[in-house]
C-alpha cells in the first residue's frame, strides 16, 4: 500500500509537525532572546528592542561577563563565582550521591525493624518546601559557625540532596535479588564488601541518575545560595542577582545574557551528555 | 560423626509458625532432601541451618559444634541457591574466588583451588567469562563450583535445579548425585520435586506446614509412609486412598470396598491385635497405582493377588506404560497398566490388586495403621 504519499497522510504529518514546531519555537523564544542579545552592543539593544538579530557576531559581551564585568564592587566578572558553584557542587554531589547508595543499600538490603518507618521518614524530605527549612536551617549554619561560606550550604545540599538520593537508590536496589546477598554472606563478605564488591558495581545506571539530578539541582539552587552566602563567596546562581541589582549604572543586557547564558553551561552540557543515561537509568529495573 | 543436628527448632513470623519445632541428626556423608509443598517451611529450614535467618528458639550443631548465634561465614558451609546468585560484576574465576579473598586466603592457594575445582566441573574454558555470558546449566556449574571450592562440613542446596529445563534438570541431577558419590560429603538439599527427593536422597525429610512429617530412606518413605500426608505427597503419580471398612472372613482381616455395583473384599495384611481393633470401623486403604493393573498381567505373589472390577473412566498412554482412572469407592483410583492396554473408556473390567504393599491409614488422625 502506498501509504506515505497518499494526500491525507501527508496533511496529517504536516498539521503534526506544524503544531510540535510551533510549541518548540514558544519554549526556545527565551533561550533565543539571551543568545540573540548576548551578542549585540548595548546601543544596539536600546536603539531597537530586545528582539532584534545581532548586527555582528561580537563576542566582547561574553569575554566581559566571564572576567572583567564589574559586580558589587569587584570587577572579575562571573569567572570566580562559577569557580564558588563548582567547588560546592562537586562535593556536595559526590557526598550526597554516596550517603545516598549506602542509605539505599542499607534500607533495602539489610531490613531492620523499622526500616521501612526510616526510609518513609528520610522520603518525606523530598516533598518539604525550601522555603519551610529556611529558618532552622538558619540557626543551624549560625551555631556550627558555617553561616556565610560555601561548607554550610554544601551541608544543606549533601543533607537535602539525601531525601532524593536515597529515594533513588533505594528503589534501585530493592530490584537486587536477595539470594545475592545471602551468597556474599555465606562467602563471609561484611556489610561494607558486599556493598563495595557486589552492589556498587551493579549501580552506575542510578549512579549516574543521582548525580544528574544532584548537579543540575544544586547547580541551579537559588534561594540556600542568596541567604547564606555573601559578598565573593557566592555561588553564581546568586552572583547574577547583582546584575539585576546594579542600579547605579544602565542595565547592561548583552553583558547579562552572555552570563547567564554561561552560567546555565555546565547543567546544559550535563544534560546533553548524560540525558541518555539519566532516562536510561530511571526506567533501569522496571522493565525485567 | 553427626554433620548437623538441629534441637526444637522454631521460627515465627509475628504469630505465625513457620516452623514449629524442627528435630533432625545428620550423619556425616548423607544426602538428606527436604521435600513438601511451597509454604513447608523447607527453605526456611535451609536459611536457619545456614544461618541467613534468626530462629525463635532451638539449637543447631554443624560437625558437633553449636552454631546457633554464629555467622553463616563462620558455620563451615556453602550453599547453592535456586538463582545461581552469582555476582553479576564478577568473572566466573572471580565469583569462585570471592570467598577465599573475604577469608583472606593467599593468592597461589586461590589459584590452584580454582584449577582444582574447574577440571572437576569442566569449567575452565568459562573461567574468564561474565554470569551474563553463560546458559543456565553453565550457571549451575558455577555456582557449584564457588560451593565445592571452599570444600565445607556441610553443602545447602536450595531448589537448586528449578530453574533449568526439564532435559538439562536430569543431567544435572545424576551429576549432582556423582558428585556426592565423589566427594562423600554432607549434603542437604531442598526442593519440591519429590522425583528429585526420591534419586538423591539417602534420606528424605519429608516437611509439611513447618512440621517434619517423616524422615526415613526413600524406600521406607515410599512404601511405608508415616501418614496421609506423605502418602499423597510422594510418588507420581501419588498414592490412592481409598476409603474402605475393615471386616474379617475366614480369621482374615479384609478391606471392604462398596460402591454401586455392590461390595468387593481386599485381602488385608494385619496382626491379629490390629484387625481385631480395626474390624467394624471405616479407615483408608494405600495402594500404589503400580499395585493395581488389568487382570491379565501378573503381578506380585500370587497369593497376594486380589481382583477388583472397577469403572474405567480415562486412559493416559505414556508411552512406557498406559494410566487409567478409574473409579473404586467414590473416589478417583489410578492404575498403571502395560504401555499397550487399551480398556474402553466406561467398560468396568477386572483389575489385580497386589496387596503386599498396601497401607491402612487411620481417617481421623490420618497416621498409618500397623
Amino acid at each position: 500500500m502506498d501509504r506515505t504519499l497518499s494526500a491525507g497522510y501527508l496533511g496529517r504529518r504536516f498539521v503534526l509537525y506544524a503544531v510540535l514546531v510551533a510549541f518548540a519555537a514558544f519554549f526556545l523564544i527565551p533561550l533565543a532572546v539571551v543568545v540573540i542579545n548576548s551578542f549585540r552592543t548595548l546601543e544596539e539593544i536600546t536603539q531597537t528592542s530586545v528582539l532584534g538579530i545581532p548586527r555582528a557576531m561580537r563576542w566582547d559581551n561574553w569575554v566581559q561577563a566571564w572576567g572583567s564585568y564589574c559586580l558589587a564592587g569587584s570587577c572579575t566578572g562571573i569567572r570566580p563565582y562559577m569557580w564558588n558553584s563548582v567547588a560546592l557542587v562537586v562535593p556536595a554531589t559526590i557526598i550526597s550521591t554516596l550517603f545516598g547508595a549506602m542509605n539505599g543499600y542499607l534500607l533495602s538490603l539489610w531490613r531492620f525493624k523499622g526500616s521501612n518507618f526510616v526510609f518513609g521518614v528520610v522520603t518525606f524530605g523530598v516533598f518539604l518546601p525550601a522555603q519551610m527549612k529556611l529558618v532552622p536551617w538558619a540557626i543551624t549554619l549560625r551555631e556550627l559557625s558555617l553561616s556565610n561560606g560555601l561548607s554550610g550550604l554544601i551541608l544543606i545540599h549533601v543533607v537535602q540532596g539525601m531525601c532524593f538520593t536515597t529515594l533513588f537508590c533505594r528503589n534501585y536496589y530493592v530490584n537486587v535479588p536477595a539470594d545475592l546477598i545471602k551468597a556474599a554472606k555465606v562467602d563471609g563478605a561484611d556489610f561494607l564488601q558486599i556493598f563495595c564488591r557486589i552492589v556498587l558495581p551493579l549501580s552506575p545506571p542510578i549512579l549516574i541518575v543521582t548525580v544528574i539530578w544532584q548537579f543540575t539541582n544544586i547547580w541551579n539552587e537559588f534561594l540556600y545560595a542568596i541567604t547564606f552566602s555573601e559578598g565573593s563567596h557566592r555561588p553564581v546562581t546568586a552572583a547574577l542577582m547583582a546584575f539585576s541589582a546594579n542600579i547605579a549604572q544602565a542595565r547592561e543586557y548583552g553583558i547579562e545574557s552572555a552570563a547567564v547564558l554561561l552560567a546555565a553551561l555546565p547543567t546544559l552540557l550535563v544534560y546533553l551528555f548524560g540525558g541518555k543515561y539519566f532516562l536510561r537509568g530511571l526506567t533501569a529495573g522496571a522493565v525485567k | 560423626m553427626s554433620a548437623l543436628s538441629v534441637h526444637d527448632l522454631r521460627v515465627n513470623f509475628g504469630s505465625v509458625d513457620v516452623l514449629k519445632g524442627i528435630d533432625m541428626s545428620i550423619e556425616s556423608g548423607e544426602f538428606v532432601v527436604l521435600v513438601g509443598p511451597s509454604g513447608c517451611g523447607k527453605s526456611t529450614l535451609l536459611n536457619v541451618i545456614a544461618g541467613l535467618e534468626g530462629s525463635s528458639a532451638g539449637r543447631i550443631e554443624i560437625a558437633e559444634r553449636d552454631v546457633t548465634r554464629i555467622a553463616p561465614k563462620d558455620r563451615d558451609i556453602a550453599m547453592v541457591f535456586q538463582s545461581y546468585a552469582l555476582y553479576p560484576a564478577m568473572t566466573v574465576r572471580g565469583n569462585i574466588t570471592f570467598g577465599m579473598e573475604c577469608r583472606g586466603v593467599p593468592k597461589a592457594e586461590r589459584l590452584a583451588a580454582v584449577e582444582r575445582v574447574a577440571k572437576l566441573l569442566q569449567i575452565g574454558p568459562l573461567l574468564d567469562r561474565r554470569p551474563s555470558q553463560l546458559s543456565g546449566g553453565q550457571r549451575q556449574r558455577v555456582a557449584m563450583g564457588r560451593a565445592l571450592v571452599r570444600d565445607p562440613i556441610l553443602f545447602l542446596f536450595d531448589e537448586p535445579l528449578s530453574n533449568l529445563d526439564a532435559k538439562l534438570r536430569v543431567e544435572m541431577r545424576m551429576e549432582i548425585k556423582r558428585l556426592h558419590h565423589r566427594l562423600g560429603t554432607t549434603m542437604v538439599y531442598v526442593t519440591h520435586d519429590q522425583i528429585e527427593a526420591m534419586t538423591l536422597a539417602t534420606r528424605i525429610a519429608v516437611m509439611n506446614k513447618g512440621v517434619i512429617q517423616q524422615f526415613a530412606d526413600p524406600q521406607t518413605i515410599y512404601d511405608t509412609p508415616a501418614n496421609l500426608f506423605v502418602a499423597r505427597f510422594m510418588g507420581s503419580p501419588p498414592m490412592n486412598t481409598i476409603p474402605v471398612r475393615i471386616d474379617t472372613e475366614n480369621g482374615a482381616a479384609v478391606a471392604v470396598v462398596s460402591d454401586g455395583e455392590g461390595t468387593q473384599r481386599l485381602r488385608l495384611d494385619l496382626s491379629a491385635a490390629v484387625a481385631a481393633s480395626w474390624v467394624g470401623r471405616d479407615a483408608l486403604l494405600g495402594v500404589r497405582p503400580e499395585c493395581i493393573s488389568l487382570l491379565e498381567n501378573e503381578v506380585g505373589s500370587p497369593d497376594k493377588i486380589n481382583l477388583l472390577a472397577a469403572e474405567v473412566q480415562m486412559i493416559e498412554p505414556t508411552g512406557a506404560e498406559t494410566l487409567a482412572l478409574i473409579r473404586v469407592s467414590g473416589t478417583d483410583v489410578m492404575a498403571k497398566m502395560s504401555a499397550n492396554a487399551r480398556p474402553a473408556v466406561g467398560s468396568r473390567p477386572t483389575f489385580a490388586v497386589d496387596m503386599s504393599k498396601a497401607c491402612l491409614f487411620d481417617p481421623q488422625t490420618e497416621l498409618r495403621i500397623s
